[in-house]
């Protein structure tokens, strides 16, 4: 939307919003260059070993490296799709168990305790238990990117719908609505951007769980590169997986963070 | 004599909670006839809600009888807060009852956008509820409840959300309204002016356990609208009337 202005002294204040937003933007370049330069001048003049820290521009070679090999398009292949099948599934399921918990209050009730402990018990414990039961592959990895996600988004969407219900409830009752219709027409549309926000936690949340899961087990994707990079100390291997880690989980994140501005239009 | 609507007879309701057991309301008999606007005055907390919810089978009471003139008589309940679903645009909100009641076909459809049109809301059809005000949105309230075409309507503290000066105007409209569409009503409201400036007849409630203490015509013409009727000498009669029975 195009801000015209009606006076010069809302013009004026029109430009005062316009110059704010710019500095925010050049400022936050301005940290991320200057903390590149440093880290590659600190290298350069040996303030550190970079050996041990690395250096952007070693990042970036290892970076380089592993593109000519072929094998990064491998690695981040491998640990994208086992975040976004974490994501997508945990999300799924939790949206799932917090209708039927919805549906069913004394269920809740049963549950609720249950639901606390698991959402305050750390699930990358149960890492070397799926290695056992599900077997040391991709799918146990996956299975740890569903359950860091799953808990935290049943909550959070089962208290977006608990909200709405206790709103409407009474004037659905007034006009002789059933649960389901309850549900249809007014919990499950109030529930959508609740089920957004969860979207938006479980999202990080899986890639906690897939890179957890690829340190204990895998044969490719970034947490692999991290953890083989600390083996055998190619301190650069590991700093450039945690860049391209970085790039990614931001990607995502904007990526939902767009899904979320679509749908709440 | 007009035709009775619906009767209460000796209704009693007991609630229950784990530390006990409250009687809300007390051996009430209260008859409303056709056409006819009552309201129901009383302390807070008296029960006069619990009234409106036994009448719309929301509450069954723990004894005594309520009676419909006729099998099927539809009722139409409207709330102090409109409750208007954010999702939804006014003309699909207006629709909501006819949906959950499977009762909307074209024909219901026109007439609830009529009353839409009728009331001055043609205009915001496409618009969400955030857009209106507070009065816009309770009329539009009002118009779903409408759209069910209610033999009696109950309404509880419609206005109460409102600030005063809406709450006036729009007091004035929805009396247009319901009388325009020659509907019953009950109003259950705390606020005497408000009761006698739109009622026929003003039944003033005990405190609880609810018991009917007087019935109070207010005796203004069916087509003076509130505003003018406070203006009115006999106004304040009934005004201080109602306000000495509702003393202790």
């Amino acid at each position: 939307m195009k801000k015209t202005a009606v006076s010069e002294a809302h013009a004026q204040y029109l430009r005062r919003i316009r110059r704010d937003a710019r500095i925010v933007v050049l400022s936050r370049i301005a940290v991320l260059l200057g903390f590149l330069l440093l880290w590659e001048l600190g290298a350069d003049l040996k303030w550190f070993d970079p050996f041990i820290l690395s250096s952007p521009s070693r990042v970036f070679s290892a970076i380089a490296r592993l593109y000519a090999d072929g094998s990064l398009w491998l690695h981040v292949g491998t640990t994208l799709l086992e975040t976004v099948l974490g994501f997508l599934l945990g999300t799924f399921l939790g949206a799932l168990f917090a209708v039927l918990l919805w549906w069913m209050p004394k269920l809740r009730r049963v549950m609720d305790p249950y639901l606390v402990v698991l959402n305050a018990l750390p699930k990358i414990a149960l890492g070397p238990v799926l290695i056992v039961w599900i077997g040391a592959g991709m799918a146990s990895i996956v299975v740890m990117g569903v359950l860091v996600s799953l808990v935290v988004t049943t909550v959070t969407v089962l208290n977006g719908f608990l909200a709405a219900t206790d709103e409407k409830q009474l004037l659905m009752r007034t006009l002789g609505a059933t649960k389901l219709q309850i549900f249809t027409k007014v919990v499950l549309p109030a529930g959508v951007p609740d089920l957004i926000s969860a979207l938006k936690i479980s999202v990080g949340m899986s890639w906690v769980g897939v890179i957890v899961g690829e340190y204990l087990v895998s044969k490719a994707g970034l947490g692999y590169l991290i953890v083989y990079g600390g083996q055998v100390f190619k301190l650069d291997l590991v700093m450039a997986s945690v860049a391209i880690l970085c790039v990614l989980a931001a990607l995502m994140y904007y990526a939902v963070a767009f899904l979320e501005k679509k749908v709440r239009q | 004599m007009q035709s009775e609507l619906m009767k209460l007879t000796d209704v009693s309701l007991a609630y229950h909670t784990v530390t006990g057991e409250t009687l809300a309301i007390q051996d009430l008999n209260l008859t409303v006839y056709e056409g006819e606007f009552l309201a129901i005055v009383g302390p807070s907390g008296c029960g006069k809600t619990t009234v409106l919810s036994l009448i719309m089978g929301l509450l069954s009471p723990s004894s005594g009888g309520v009676r419909f003139s006729r099998e099927g008589l539809r009722l139409g309940y409207m709330l102090q807060r409109d409750h208007l679903l954010d999702h939804r645009t006014v003309e699909r909100n207006v629709l909501l009852g006819l949906e959950v009641q499977h009762r909307l076909t074209g024909e219901s459809r026109a007439r609830a956008f009529a009353l839409l049109d009728k009331y001055g809301l043609s205009e915001f059809r496409a618009y969400k509820p955030q857009q209106l005000s507070g009065g816009m949105r309770q009329k539009v309230a009002l118009i779903r409840t409408l759209a069910l075409e209610p033999d009696l309507l109950l309404l509880d503290e419609p206005f109460s959300a409102l600030d005063y000066q809406t709450r006036l105007n729009l007091s004035d409209e929805v009396y247009r309204i319901i009388r325009g569409e020659h509907k019953s009503a009950i109003l259950v409201t705390h606020d005497i002016s408000e009761a006698v400036s739109m009622a026929d007849r003003v039944a003033v409630f005990s405190a609880r356990p609810a018991r009917l203490r007087e019935l109070i015509e207010t005796g203004f013409p069916a087509d003076m609208p509130p505003l003018l009727r406070r203006s009115q000498p006999q106004f304040h009669d009934r005004f201080d009337r109602i306000w000495k029975e509702l003393q202790p």
